[in-house]
Parts: structure tokens; sequence; C-alpha cells
């Protein structure tokens, strides 16, 4: 059961890392950023990493996804490439 | 160029990952990084420091100057990201708009008009304003305090349960974030302004820094809270947990003024007036 669990957040993992770099809105991107650390959050949990995890999940999914917000909000919404 | 570097990516990538097969497998006894100190440290945490949570111990008190500099890293982080993006030229714009507050009539002063002098009555507001909704900026409020008090949980509570100075010090920056969202920028800059910010940040740097001072002072090496038993009038074991206490908040108040500081300066592009 718990590899099952695994393997669903491990595929969660790369298909928003690689939606991340992928999509063209920066607003978008930012949130699928956020979704990543939050299955990374995750997978720390499961490996017995409590302390990686709670910081993963006040850092990564918090408060970098609130700040790469703010800095695209400040610059434009659609990368130019 | 694009090829080029997806074959780079590729190469490396493959590279790194042909060089996990040399990895001991998870949570193998037998891999060199729990056969030598990892013993130790699950053998004798708790009575070196009683402290429970293995993982606080080993990041403040037995690497400690490890952490030290992770702070001073984030600290440094925080300044760099300050002289980047902070404008010290003012350009106050001419037109700007105030609020009555105990009438709610907002009104809008061209140039060469008399402003108003900032008081309870008159508020000021961004040029590009959004009324306040009142479902977020009710709830925020209502939610506000807990996060905070959570926050302050998990610095104190660090010796215990997961937790510690950096999640308890991003959760205190993320609360103030919060309102500065929920309100605008400026009432959130009234609050917490920019210099006690910086002020905030340097101590929690300096305070880490004092605390193994002051077990050089008393004789001790650096870092070594066992020397504070003489200040506390405890024993040693539970003057290395309260020298982790210490530093802890330390770490909290420099995480949580940077975290602050580079919200207020990437959301106002260096201003610090008006933002996100």
């Amino acid at each position: 059961m718990m590899w099952l669990i695994q393997l669903i957040i491990l595929i969660i993992v790369v298909v928003t890392a690689l939606a991340a770099i992928t999509v063209k809105d920066l607003l978008g991107a930012a949130i699928l950023f956020g979704a990543y650390s939050f299955m990374m959050c995750l997978l720390w949990a499961i490996m017995g990493a409590v302390d990686v995890a709670f910081t993963e999940a006040s850092v990564g999914a918090g408060i970098s996804t609130v700040l790469f917000v703010a800095a695209v909000f400040r610059t434009s919404r659609r990368t130019k490439d | 160029m694009k090829v080029l570097g997806a074959i780079i990516v590729l190469l490396f990538g493959s590279l790194l990952i042909y060089c996990t097969l040399d990895f001991p497998s998870w949570g193998d006894p037998a891999s060199p990084a729990s056969t030598h100190v990892s013993p130790y440290y699950i053998e004798n945490t708790l009575e070196d420091t009683a402290v429970p949570n293995i993982v606080t111990a080993v990041l403040a008190d037995y690497r400690g100057y490890d952490t030290m500099f992770e702070t001073v890293v984030i600290f440094s982080a925080g300044i760099a990201c300050f002289f980047l993006l902070r404008s010290f030229k003012r350009i106050e714009p001419d037109t700007r708009l105030y609020r009555h507050v105990p009438t709610g009539i907002t009104f809008r002063i061209e140039k060469g008009g008399r402003y108003p002098r900032e008081s309870v009555d008159f508020e000021r507001i961004d040029l590009q304003w959004v009324p306040h909704d009142l479902i977020i900026k009710t709830t925020c409020r209502m939610i506000i305090p807990f996060i905070q008090i959570f926050a302050l949980y998990v610095i104190a509570h660090g010796h215990h349960s997961p937790g510690g100075g950096f999640q308890g010090g991003v959760i205190l920056g993320a609360s103030v974030i919060i309102f500065a969202v929920s309100h605008n920028l400026r009432s959130s800059t009234n609050r917490i302004s920019e210099k006690n910010v910086v002020l905030l940040s340097t101590t929690g740097v300096l305070l880490y820094a004092a605390t193994g001072g002051l077990c050089l002072l008393l004789g001790s090496n650096f870092l070594d809270y066992s020397a504070l038993s003489q200040i506390f009038g405890v024993d040693s074991v539970t003057a290395r947990s309260f020298g982790i206490l210490l530093v802890e908040i330390g770490v909290g108040m420099a995480v949580m003024a940077v975290m602050i500081s580079l919200y207020y300066n990437l959301a106002s592009a260096g201003k610090q007036d008006e933002g996100l």
C-alpha cells in the first residue's frame, strides 16, 4: 500500500516539475512549483524525515511561492521565450 | 543552442543517475553514514543535552557552528536582495488617494492641492487601489494570531517535536506577509517598518553569535552551551538545552525578518510604498 502512495507522489513530482519549466504562464509556474514542493514534503514525511518535511512545507510550498508571485506581479506574467 | 543544452542536461542527468547506483540503499544500517557518527547521536543525545528530538540537538548543539553560518547565509541573502532591489530615490506621485476612515469616502488630490496630514481619520491608499475584500480581510485578521502562536510554539517546542528556529521563523514571517497581502503594503510597513525588520535580522544573527561568545567568555569552547550552567544556575545538561533554545530564538528572529524584508522589497520593486 505504502509503495503505491509513494509511486503516485513520485509521478506527481515529476509531472509538476516538468510542467513548471514548460508552462508559459509564470504565475502558473509558481503555483506548480508550490505543488511540487508540497509533494516533496509528503515524500520526506513518508521517509521519516519529519523536520525536513516541515521545512519543505513552510519554505518551499509557503514562502517561496509567495515570493515568486510577488516577483511575477512586478514583472510580466508571460515568458518571452 | 537549445539542442546543445538538452544534450548537456541529458548527459549529466544520466551521469548523476548512474552515480546513484553506488549509493548505499535507503536505510541501510551498514552504510558509512549510519555506522560512525549516527549511533553516537542516537545513544547519547538524551544524556548529553536533555533534548528528545535528536535532529534539533544535532542542528543546534553538536553542529551548532554549521547552523550559525546557515543563519548568516540567510541574512546575507536578505542583505543582497536589499541592495539589489531597494531604490532610495523617492518619487512621490503628484496625484494621491486618501480615504476618510470614519465615512469611508475616498478622494483624490491632484497636483497643487493640499494633502491632509496622516492621522487616524485620513489614511493614504495606493494609486492602483483595489477595495479590500471584506471576507479575505476578516479571515486573515482572525487567523493571523493563531498562525503567530503556532510559530512561537514551533520555535519553543523544537526540542520535543519537529520544528525549530527556521520553520518557526518562516511561519512568523508568513503571518506578516499574509497581513500585507490581505490589506496593503503600507499598512504592513506601518506596523513593522523596514528599519525594525533589518534590526531584527541583525539582532537574530548576533544573538546566535553572542551565545557562542558567552560560552567562550565563561571559559569553554565556542558554542559549548554547558558553560552556561554558571549563568542559569542549572546542571550542564539542562544548560545545553537552554542554549539550544537561545540560538533557536536567534535563528527564528533572523529568518522571520529576512522573509519579511524579501517580501517588502520584491512586492514593491524596492520602493517599499505600494505593493501587492
